[in-house]
């Protein structure tokens, strides 16, 4: 710790505890149970709707959305995602089901590919921790660089790991909730040039969602 | 103890300030095109969330839960944050966080940083003591880059360079460059920050980001973005520095659920912006290997101690006061002199300040109220003006200004009729002078004050004591 850091830290904590000295009572874990929470926790829509609604809100953001009707389908909708981008080859983020990859592609593993190999990959496959309906959001855990650095992302996600609010989406977070964790809404963008939102400034510029 | 806030001490007032470039009218352009963009977009993804008032509620809630119980929390975030990892310091005021922060960097000898939009950073004045250090930092957002090539002031909280447009833009990226062809379409310049970008966050191995929220359970970091240049700094060097205000601990993982709902509508009218970055500590397999935050106060205690204004504490920078402000709209952001502009800055600018250099602050609002109605956290910002133009007026009487004594005469004046009726006699006579077109457009020494900023109607020839008086006697007549 560097010169001066521990003198700071009772200093300000000092200044802290005289501003907050004239409020009486130490009820810390009673208020903060207390504080009011009636905004929408609990998902209100019927499954259906919930996963329309996901769909339609990933499309708003330019996201490619393709429905797989079971497990088995989804290495052909992989495939036919990947044909329309020309694409021949992805990385594919460590855990992700090898059955569900189609033949005839070349996938290189994670574990294997460096920072340079990932800056040269056409695409990333991954698949999500939970996603959220009302916001066109999925939630992955690590691959952090993975999913940056090629230019294509393509995610799988399972119909059960949809909910319709945020808050439902923290509740099954909360068991991760030390690890490395991405939200992602649609591709990487920005608006900073007159407003003007651009697709695609660091992060991938394509964001496929194949929902099984 | 020395706070700053950037340059702000040798900001000229906000009248004079805004008095200048009003005049700028490419400026007032982007702004008013910037800000009718984002508060339409904002009023739309605000009216479909039907539950937005109980978060407003409970976000504000929060925020004043985790001021009262501060201390602990900071310090239960230090706690966490070190299990996992994480190495935490404390700096009292900035220079003594830019300290920390340059010998950090200087122990990994490092040469270069690649930093994420922060605020904090542009409070503390990092980069010019990373310059005169011999570190070159490298702004990664798209508009903290355009502001940093063109040596410019951010003018906004979440869009900084708004009062830029493309063409601007394009040259500002060929000089710095060096390309000899640019197109001038937002596409065309977004890819150049992309391809001159990339080599930077491949190369450099130090990191340097803000924090929107510092979760106190689990030690864990958020940062919120749109273009992936965050998610680069955080993921790819080795070693990481995030500097970020006390305030901005909250007390579980769980509260997130609120303030990522409310930031991003509030901040760029989206549901949610791209990416949000959660990490904590240390990371084995992927990230930064050494992670280091530093707490920063420059301030921030004094305003807790207020009572009355220390939910200027809540604010989560969502820019969306700004954005609606019928004054930050006309001037933009460089008038207020300070990284915070617009209604925020007004009162988080002069309390940082303790008053000494930005007195003109809370009176560049007209008290109208629409930012307290757009503002996630409800800081009640008009309130906060109020109780700190008070503040303006008290410091002010403790000297026997002139302008204490005028005001003691007036109520002299104000308090007897026949005083009060002899004032208004004399001012029809001593008005003449300055009297042109039927309006006075400038009145001599203080009351110059008064006619910099606006016209007056000169005082009647007949007042209604007068005409009341006449018309008495006229009916008694008849």
């Amino acid at each position: 710790m560097p010169d001066g850091s521990s003198d700071a830290r009772s200093t300000i904590l000092d200044r802290v505890r005289k501003a907050n000295a004239s409020v009486s009572g130490d009820h810390r874990a009673a208020d903060y149970d207390a504080i009011p929470r009636e905004y929408q926790r609990v998902a209100s829509a019927d499954r259906a709707e919930i996963l329309k609604m996901f769909a339609e809100r990933l499309r708003e953001y330019d996201a490619r959305v393709r429905e797989a009707a079971s497990l088995t389908a989804i290495p052909d909708e992989i495939r036919a995602a990947l044909a329309e981008y020309g694409q021949r080859s992805a990385l594919v983020a460590d855990g992700f089901p090898r059955e569900w990859l189609p033949d005839g592609l070349s996938w290189g593993a994670e574990a294997d590919a460096d920072i340079a190999a990932m800056d040269r990959a056409e695409g990333t496959i991954v698949a999500c921790e939970v996603a959220i309906a009302h916001t066109g959001t999925i939630v992955l855990r690590d691959a952090r660089r993975l999913t940056l650095l090629p230019d294509r992302l393509l995610c799988v996600v399972r119909k059960e790991q949809v909910v319709e609010t945020v808050p439902e989406a923290f509740a099954r977070l909360q068991a991760f909730a030390a690890d490395a964790l991405t939200f992602v809404s649609g591709p990487s963008a920005t608006a900073d040039i007159e407003m003007t939102r651009i697709r695609g400034v660091h992060g991938p510029r394509f964001l496929d969602v194949v929902l099984v | 103890m020395s706070v700053r806030v950037g340059e702000a001490a040798r900001a000229p007032s906000f009248q004079k300030a805004a008095h200048t470039l009003l005049k700028d009218d490419q400026l007032r352009n982007n702004v008013r095109h910037a800000t009718d963009v984002i508060t339409h977009k904002r009023a739309g993804v605000v009216a479909e969330q039907h539950d937005w008032q109980q978060m407003r509620t409970t976000a504000s809630a929060i925020k004043a839960h985790t001021l009262r119980y501060l201390d602990e929390y900071l310090a239960q975030f230090e706690a966490t944050c070190t299990a996992a990892g994480g190495h935490v310091h404390w700096a009292a005021d900035a220079d003594e966080a830019n300290r920390i922060i340059v010998e950090l960097i200087q122990k990994h000898g490092g040469r270069e940083v690649i930093k994420v939009k922060t605020m904090t950073s542009d409070e503390i004045g990092l980069n010019s003591v990373l310059e005169a250090s011999g570190i070159h930092p490298h702004e990664t957002d798209l508009a903290d880059m355009i502001i940093q090539l063109g040596h410019d002031h951010p003018s906004h909280i979440v869009v900084p360079a708004l009062h830029k447009n493309r063409r601007q833009v394009r040259e500002i990226f060929m000089r710095a460059m060096g390309l000899k062809e640019l197109g001038d379409k937002p596409e065309d310049l977004t890819e150049a920050a992309r391809r001159y970008l990339r080599e930077k966050f491949l190369k450099v191995k130090i990191g340097f980001s803000g924090a929107n929220y510092l979760i106190a359970e689990t030690g864990g970091v958020c940062v919120v973005e749109s273009e992936g240049n965050a998610r680069m700094c955080l993921t790819l060097p080795d070693v990481l520095i995030t500097l970020a205000g006390i305030e901005k601990v909250i007390p579980t993982f769980g509260d997130l659920e609120v303030f990522l709902q409310l930031l991003p509508r509030s901040a760029t009218g989206e549901r949610m912006n791209p990416y949000n970055s959660l990490w904590t500590g240390v990371h084995t397999d992927e990230g930064p290997k050494e992670f280091h935050v530093v707490l920063l106060d420059n301030g921030r205690t004094r305003i807790l101690a207020d009572r009355e204004s220390r939910e200027t504490l809540h604010c989560i920078r969502c820019g969306a006061c700004l954005n609606t402000c019928p004054v930050y709209r006309q001037t933009g952001g460089h008038a207020y002199g300070s990284i915070y502009a617009g209604p925020i800055g007004a009162i988080l600018t002069p309390q940082l300040f303790d008053m000494e250099h930005s007195q003109s602050l809370p009176y560049a609002s007209s008290l109208c109220g629409a930012c307290y109605e757009v503002c996630p956290v409800k800081i009640n910002i008009p309130e906060v003006l109020i109780h700190l133009r008070g503040r303006v007026v008290r410091e002010q009487q403790s000297g026997a200004s002139l302008e204490a004594i005028g005001m003691k005469a007036m109520a002299r004046v104000f308090t007897s009729r026949r005083r009060f009726e002899a004032a208004q006699r004399l001012g029809r006579i001593g008005q003449w002078p300055f009297v042109s077109d039927g309006w006075i457009r400038h009145l001599p020494g203080m009351l110059g004050n008064w006619t910099a900023v606006r016209d007056l109607q000169p005082m009647p020839s007949q007042t209604f004591r007068n005409w009341w008086r006449e018309r008495e006697k006229e009916n008694h007549d008849a």
